[in-house]
Parts: structure tokens; C-alpha cells; sequence
């Protein structure tokens, strides 16, 4: 299905507050006329007095609100941290291809801030079993959207909770993380990250080698195969 | 013709987002050089308190490339187009201008003589508009760098040596370091500074060349606003590109035009292109 044109992707969005979870924050805006979209597609999200958006994936979809999770480790999450209910926000999404949810056997995999469109995923997939890592037992609080999931505590790493013949596998996490899971899995579906100044291929900023050439990843991802 | 908005050559890229580029009066092309580049490692952009820093490094794919597969793609969008050149000496500039002379789909061909991410070319910047002038009778803007002392002494050699006009200006070369490690950001280590910082810098230029030569200017640097297009236009532009405001507002081009007219209606002026070089009465 073709999404709508970019700029009808544009919309000044209503804050409705902001949750902490362990050590991260959910920010929380009324979804106004922004379509959720895909598990895996992500939005640009314009930190209040910043020149450039930041790229986030959607966390959760509920009444009518798009929920983002995010890790205030710059000057820039941190003001997205900091807003405040009734203040408003330039969303701009979804963007980029999400995961390819029509699998026999999904099995979600996430690590740290990774973790992020995994509860959307869940909600759309219906039950589905995760397995989560983090790096201290405070941002393993975060585990808590994604009810039932196994989860791990640095020095254990996630891929130990991989069982035999894991099935379909959308992982989202650190780099060192989904390189693990590429090496197990060949198969496996992976969100990237990379710092991003448009979402919309205008920059060139965020590419990453895929097969070999500097591709951008807002437009051939964020999510790959592994292979 | 009012004020023509265009985007900024790198700013946008038409077939991934058409309709934005639908909204500009023209499309300026990512810098066209003859082979296919990968462009820079990354980490290649970072933001900063009032700008950001690219560092591309040109990548795209070659002349052979655009005129096969770009300029048709471009041409089915209805686009207006304007091929932004670069290259390492005057004989990479001048090929490419040379191929791109009989193409009725491309309007204008900008001359990158300013990208602060890769090497230049040893030559002068006037070497090279003389050296394209040969090839083609396409109308050939020079963009100039703001890194000069006398930006009006580059743009009369550059006329002089046969440019339709000047873009004015390229970013300027930067380094913003991680707070943690004091190492540079950026993968190259230095980039090219746009956004707001750039603009008073961007009004300098325009207005300097804007008395010192005849041709037209397509102002840019740092405009967000209408406010600010037509802040460029007093200074002497009578073609405003927008470059950076691209990447937070895909909906600035049809924004900021509006608010130019309502921004001139308010000052007296009937349109825009009435406020031409008022700043430098």
C-alpha cells in the first residue's frame, strides 16, 4: 500500500504528558491526523528549540495517542523528555519500512533502547514472545511494556535466551547486539539505527553499508534482513 | 516572475519526496560529479547549538547515471531542474557541462566550486567557469564559498569569466567535538555548518556581490522563515534557496512562500521581488 504524500505525513502534535519508565521516558501525544503505521517505521520528532528532528520508532498505539520511548542521552532527547502536556510537537511520519510482520513464528528481541517498537509489534501481532536484555536491573524496568518477556541482566546477553530454531526473529537494539543475532539467525529481521537529520532521504546523513555500498537507511530501512 | 524558491543543491532529493519538490519553483540536483561516488564514512552529520554539520562527501552516481536514469525520473515528476556540477579539476567540471548542453531537461547547471568536504580542485574558481563556459550555453550559476575575504572579488572573476549568475553561499567548514571523548563528531572530522548560523553570514555575501556585480543571486543560508527569504532579497537575491529548514520541515517551500508575500505585502511592496537590494540604498 502506498503511503500518503510527505507533507500530509506533517502534523503539529498535542502533548498529552510524559511517564517515566526505569530510566527512560514515555512521551505521549495525541495522534491528531498521524497514521501509527507499520511496527519498525519510525517518525521525526522536533525537539523544542533544536535545529534538527530526532528519528524515533512508535512504542505504543492506544486511544487515539502515539506513545514514543526515548533514552535522554543528549541535548536533544533530553528536550523531548521535558515537554510537558499542552505543548506541542512536529511529528513527522511514518517513515522508512518496518518490520514484515506476516510470519509463521515471530519471536521479538530486544536490547536496551532497542527495545522500543517492540510493544507496538506486540500489539499488532496479538501474543507473541519476546526476549529482552538490558544493561543494569533500572533500565530493565522498561521490560514492563512488553508483559511475559524473558528478560536478562548484563553480563548475560540476550542471544543466550535465543532457543534452538527460533523461529521468525524482529530484533531492535545496540549495534554489538543485532550483529549477535545476525551471526544466529541469517534470517532474521533488524532495525537499525543511525542519526538521521531528515527521515526522508533528503540528507544523505544516515547511510550504512548494505551489500557493500553506502545506502541510506531511512529509505532501504531501518529494518533489514539479516542475510 | 516573483521570487523563485528553490532548494539548496544536497537539501533534497526529488524522488524520494516529489511532492515537496513540487511545491519549489525549481529542483537543484545533489552535486553531479563524472564517476559514481560512495561519499564519506560516516558519522556524517551533527547537530549544534545553532546549525548542523554535513559531511557527505558527494556521493551519487555519476554522470552517466543522471542523464540515463535521474533526468527522466525528474522530467516525469514535471520537476524544472537545475545540476548542480562538481569535480577534482576544470576537465571534471567541464565534461560534465558538456554532457549535460543539449539536454532539454535541465534548465541551469550550478557550479559546486565550494564543497568543503573534499578535496578542491587546484584551479581557481574563475578557471573553472571559464573552462565550463566552452562547453555549454546552458546558464551557468557559480556557488561561491563565504570562506574568502573578498567574496566580491571571487564573484566579478567568476562574471568575468562567464557565469549567468551566483549562488551564494556553500556552508562553511566546522568541527563540533563529543562532549565525553573530545573526539570529532564526524567521521572526517570537519563538515560543512548550515542553519541559522549561517545566515547573517549568507546576507553579507549576497549583499557584497549584489554590489559588485549585475548578474542575478540565489541567496541561502539559514532561512526558515518568510521573514528571512526576504531579509536575502533586500540584500540583493532575487532567487531564495532553502537548505537545512528542508530537513525539519518537509512543508517549509509552500510555508515560507507564503509568508514572503505576506512579509512584503506588510512592508509596502507589492510583491517580494520589489524589496530587490533596498538594504543596500
Amino acid at each position: 500500500m502506498s503511503e500518503p504524500a510527505l507533507r500530509e505525513r506533517a502534523a503539529e502534535l498535542r502533548v498529552t504528558g510524559t511517564e517515566t519508565v526505569g530510566l527512560y521516558t514515555l512521551l505521549r501525544v495525541e495522534a491528531g491526523p498521524i497514521a501509527p503505521g507499520r511496527p519498525g517505521q519510525f517518525f521525526m520528532l522536533r525537539p523544542p528549540g533544536h535545529v534538527l528532528p530526532r528519528p524515533m520508532s512508535l512504542c505504543l498505539h492506544t486511544d487515539g495517542e502515539l506513545c514514543f520511548l526515548i533514552d535522554p542521552i543528549g541535548p536533544g532527547t533530553r528536550a523531548l523528555c521535558a515537554m510537558s502536556a499542552g505543548e506541542t510537537l512536529h511529528v513527522l511520519g511514518p517513515l522508512g519500512n518496518g518490520f514484515d510482520l506476516d510470519v509463521p513464528r515471530p519471536l521479538l528481541v530486544g536490547g536496551g533502547i532497542g527495545i522500543a517498537p517492540l510493544p507496538y509489534a506486540a500489539q499488532v501481532l496479538g501474543e507473541v514472545p519476546a526476549i529482552l536484555g538490558f544493561r543494569t536491573s533500572l533500565h530493565a524496568e522498561a521490560a514492563g511494556l512488553l508483559p511475559g518477556a524473558l528478560v536478562v541482566v548484563e553480563p548475560e546477553l540476550v542471544t543466550s535466551l535465543l532457543p534452538p530454531g527460533p523461529g521468525d526473529v524482529l530484533a531492535c537494539g545496540p549495534e554489538p547486539m543485532l550483529e549477535a543475532v545476525r551471526r544466529l539467525v541469517p534470517d532474521a529481521q533488524l532495525a537499525w539505527e543511525a542519526p538521521m537529520a531528515c527521515g526522508y532521504g533528503a540528507c544523505y546523513g544516515c547511510v550504512v553499508e548494505i551489500e557493500g555500498h553506502l545506502q541510506r537507511l531511512c529509505v532501504a530501512g531501518p529494518v533489514l534482513r539479516a542475510a | 516572475m516573483s521570487v523563485a524558491i528553490l532548494n539548496a543543491s544536497g537539501c533534497l532529493d526529488a524522488l524520494t519526496a516529489p511532492d515537496v519538490a513540487r511545491e519549489l519553483d525549481a529542483f537543484v540536483t545533489k552535486t553531479i560529479t563524472p564517476e559514481p561516488r560512495e561519499g564519506n564514512r560516516p558519522v556524517r552529520i551533527a547537530e549544534t547549538e545553532s546549525g548542523m554539520l554535513n559531511s557527505i562527501g558527494l556521493q551519487g552516481p555519476g554522470i552517466d547515471a543522471l542523464l540515463s536514469e535521474v533526468l527522466p525520473a525528474l522530467a516525469a515528476h514535471g520537476l524544472r531542474v537545475w545540476v548542480s556540477v562538481g569535480g577534482f579539476s576544470v576537465a571534471d567540471y567541464a565534461v560534465t557541462c558538456e554532457r549535460l548542453d543539449g539536454r532539454d531537461d535541465v534548465d541551469v547547471i550550478e557550479l559546486n566550486l565550494s564543497c568543503p568536504n573534499v578535496e578542491e580542485a587546484p584551479e581557481s574558481q574563475a578557471e573553472i567557469v571559464a573552462g565550463c563556459r566552452g562547453r555549454t550555453a546552458k546558464p551557468l550559476y557559480a556557488k561561491l564559498s563565504p570562506a574568502t575575504w573578498d567574496i566580491a572579488e571571487t564573484a566579478r572573476a567568476v562574471v568575468s569569466a562567464g557565469a549567468d549568475g551566483l549562488s551564494l553561499v556553500n556552508t562553511m567548514r566546522g568541527m563540533a567535538l563529543d562532549p565525553v571523548t573530545l573526539r570529532p563528531k564526524l567521521g572526517r572530522g570537519t563538515g560543512g555548518y548550515s542553519g541559522p548560523a549561517l545566515r547573517p553570514i549568507a546576507l553579507a555575501c549576497v549583499a557584497a556581490c549584489a554590489q559588485a556585480v549585475e548578474v542575478p543571486i540565489v541567496g541561502m543560508g539559514g532561512v526558515s522563515t518568510g521573514l528571512e527569504a526576504l531579509e536575502l532579497v533586500a540584500a540583493g537575491a532575487s532567487v531564495v534557496s532553502l537548505g537545512t529548514v528542508l530537513f525539519a520541515d518537509p512543508s517549509a517551500p509552500g510555508r515560507i512562500r507564503a509568508e514572503l508575500f505576506d512579509e512584503a505585502v506588510a512592508r509596502g511592496y507589492a510583491d517580494p521581488l520589489d524589496a530587490r537590494g533596498v538594504a543596500n540604498r
